[in-house]
């Protein structure tokens, strides 16, 4: 199963790099190589966030595997972004029930 | 229409006309420049409509152009809705006079919010669409739904702050609509809409018996004049038009021209005829030959050469006609020589300000010199609340506009001593007023006619005696020893048997 992913960021602000930071990591750790990421910087390429209607950064989008999934904001929180890309954290066993 | 307001004058903030029909009246010259306005509706209160149609009419009259950003329906749903209207958004999109910014929601689509977030994004897209046609004017549909999209409440006020500020400093003269639940309670749903704007404009549709009415009311614009209180609005096949009826002044030009009622005794009484831009109110009830008034009124005009136009809300066209045959006036002649329009509706079929718009629209294209309404109380009869008024208002001070004398007919309500909510409204509108009252008199229904009010001219003080017969209507000679007819209940002043039946009517031609 490999990912499809887009991070929505608007310049170097502290939210972006916490973002890209936080999202490497979990790639890394969680998706160990299936993976494709693209990371957009609207302040740059306006035009490509209307296809994902996007409003507010950091956004995160899943197109594959299906469904689509947003995430918005700086993915701090690793078990809620695992959450929301319907996946299961490998590294630890105990899952707090959200 | 800017003539009609002069309240801009001295104002510093300038402001952007909306080419919306009625709303650069209220607003005192359109929506102020580089601000943003808040347009608060509840829900069918026609926002997005308005929101549309403020950038359709600025590319349409203006040339500005305009960003739409829209948070509820998709950019081909607005565009399918206001086809309606005849209004091609598509190709305004294809000719860059006009961009869509969408933020509609996704059907189905899960977000989950974690972490810190802002709304760079939304400003850039929104910078970028303006950029893209060169945009002056925008407008948002609906800030409201970015509160139920975002739930932290902290956040979402800060970064509208943050947009509207980066509006103005784009330059952009920005519409921005907001959900309202209760027509009269807070101005926006979230109770925070309105503070990330400097002007706020409210957008209302009550039910007043059984009845829809719409208003629009400029809350505040701060630091710039507007007119105040709620105007009533309408849809028609323009989209919205507003109906800045109080912000009329009464700046009309007076003539001193007559012109004939038709009637030469009539003529005398009213100190030799109408004045040409006058407001004649026959007042009568039902039988007591309003409409022979009318018909007379009309067909002295057309004799004349001038144009004449007739709203019947009570008979159909097929009676007028014949009836004004049956008093040797050819209304068939008059029509086919395009000199009479007759309009023959039910007043149910349309509210008044709907009424209002068509009757002024037809004013407008036929260019009449003398209208005649037969009658208002037909009118009141669809008047929700405060809108007859308005109507009455409206119609009048639009006709002196256009220095035509316009005769309008009211049946009093059946209490002679009340006065029907038609004569109260009407009567310190008008110019003129002219009773005619059902007369009983020793066993006989006769009639009378008093001229009780001609402003600026003297007029005969008399209540005379009228017939009605083939030939139409004949004034005769004045009541006397009769007291009480005005109020409904004659009673003779008796001095004596000889008295009462030689000088009730000072007759010496007869």
């Amino acid at each position: 199963m490999s990912f499809m992913l887009r991070l929505y960021i608007t310049g170097q602000t502290p939210n972006s790099i916490r973002a890209i930071k936080n999202l490497e990591r979990i790639c890394e750790e969680e998706l160990t190589g299936q993976f494709e990421l693209k990371i957009i910087d609207i302040l740059k390429e306006p035009q490509l966030a209307e296809n994902d209607k996007i409003i507010a950064t950091p956004t995160l989008v899943k197109e594959l595997p299906p469904p689509l999934r947003k995430i918005i904001g700086d993915l701090s929180n690793t078990d809620k972004v695992l959450l929301g890309l319907d996946l299961i954290r490998k590294t630890k066993q105990t899952d707090k029930e959200e | 229409m800017t003539e009609l307001y002069d309240v801009t004058v001295g104002n510093k903030v300038p402001k952007v006309q909306t080419g919306i029909n009625g709303l650069d009246d209220i607003t005192a010259g359109g929506l102020p420049k580089g601000r943003s306005t808040l347009l608060s509706g509840s829900s069918g209160s026609c926002k997005t409509l308005l929101a549309v149609q403020f950038l359709y009419e600025s590319v349409m009259q203006f040339g500005e152009t305009g960003v739409f950003i829209t948070f509820e329906e998709t950019p081909a749903e607005i565009k399918k809705n206001v086809r309606s209207f005849g209004w091609d958004l598509q190709k305004l999109v294809d000719e860059k006079k006009i961009a869509f910014v969408d933020v509609s929601p996704e059907p189905g689509e899960r977000t989950t919010i974690m972490g810190d977030y802002d709304f760079s994004a939304l400003l850039a897209r929104i910078e970028h669409a303006k950029n893209s046609v060169n945009a002056t004017r925008i407008s948002i549909d609906s800030i409201s739904a970015i509160f139920s999209q975002f739930v932290d409440g902290g956040i979402v006020r800060a970064e509208l702050f943050r947009i509207t500020a980066g509006l103005k400093q784009m330059g952009l003269t920005s519409l921005i609509t907001a959900e309202r639940t209760d027509e009269y309670g807070d101005i926006s749903r979230f109770g925070t809409e309105e503070f990330v704007s400097d002007n706020v404009m409210i957008l209302r549709n009550v039910s007043e018996d059984e009845r829809r009415r719409r208003t629009i009311e400029v809350l505040k614009f701060r630091g710039a004049g507007h007119q105040k209180g709620e105007y009533p609005f309408t849809l028609t096949e323009r989209g919205v038009e507003v109906l800045p009826l109080s912000s009329l002044e009464l700046t009309m030009p007076s003539s001193d021209v007559r012109m004939s009622s038709g009637d030469a005794d009539m003529d005398r009484m009213c100190g030799s005829g109408f004045f040409r831009d006058s407001i004649i109110l026959a007042s009568g009830a039902t039988g007591t030959g309003k409409t022979l008034l009318v018909t007379t009124f009309l067909n002295e005009g057309c004799k004349r050469g001038e144009k004449t136009l007739v709203y019947a809300f009570e008979e159909s066209r097929y009676q007028l006609l014949r009836n004004a045959k049956g008093w040797g006036m050819d209304f068939s002649k008059w029509e086919k020589d395009g000199l009479l329009k007759i309009v023959c509706t039910y007043p149910e079929v349309r509210s008044l300000p709907d009424h209002l718009l068509t009757m002024k629209r037809e004013i407008e294209e036929f260019k009449p010199k003398r209208i005649a309404v037969d009658s208002l109380s037909a009118l009141e009869r669809v008047s929700v609340g405060k809108s007859f008024q308005e109507f009455v208002i409206g119609v009048t001070s639009y006709i002196k506009h256009r220095e035509t004398a316009g005769l309008f007919t009211v049946v009093p309500s059946s209490s002679p001593r009340a006065v029907s909510v038609s004569e109260q409204h009407i009567s310190s509108l008008t110019d003129s007023i002219i009773l005619l009252r059902y007369v009983e008199l020793m066993g006989e229904m006769r009639r009378g006619l008093t001229v009780l009010k001609m402003r600026g001219s003297t007029h005969e003080k008399e209540i005379r005696e009228y017939t009605i017969d083939s030939e139409g209507l004949h004034i005769g000679d004045a009541f006397h020893n009769v007291g009480g007819i005005i109020s409904g209940a004659p009673t003779h002043i008796i001095r004596g048997e000889s008295d009462r039946m030689g000088g009730m009517f000072d007759s010496p031609q007869i």
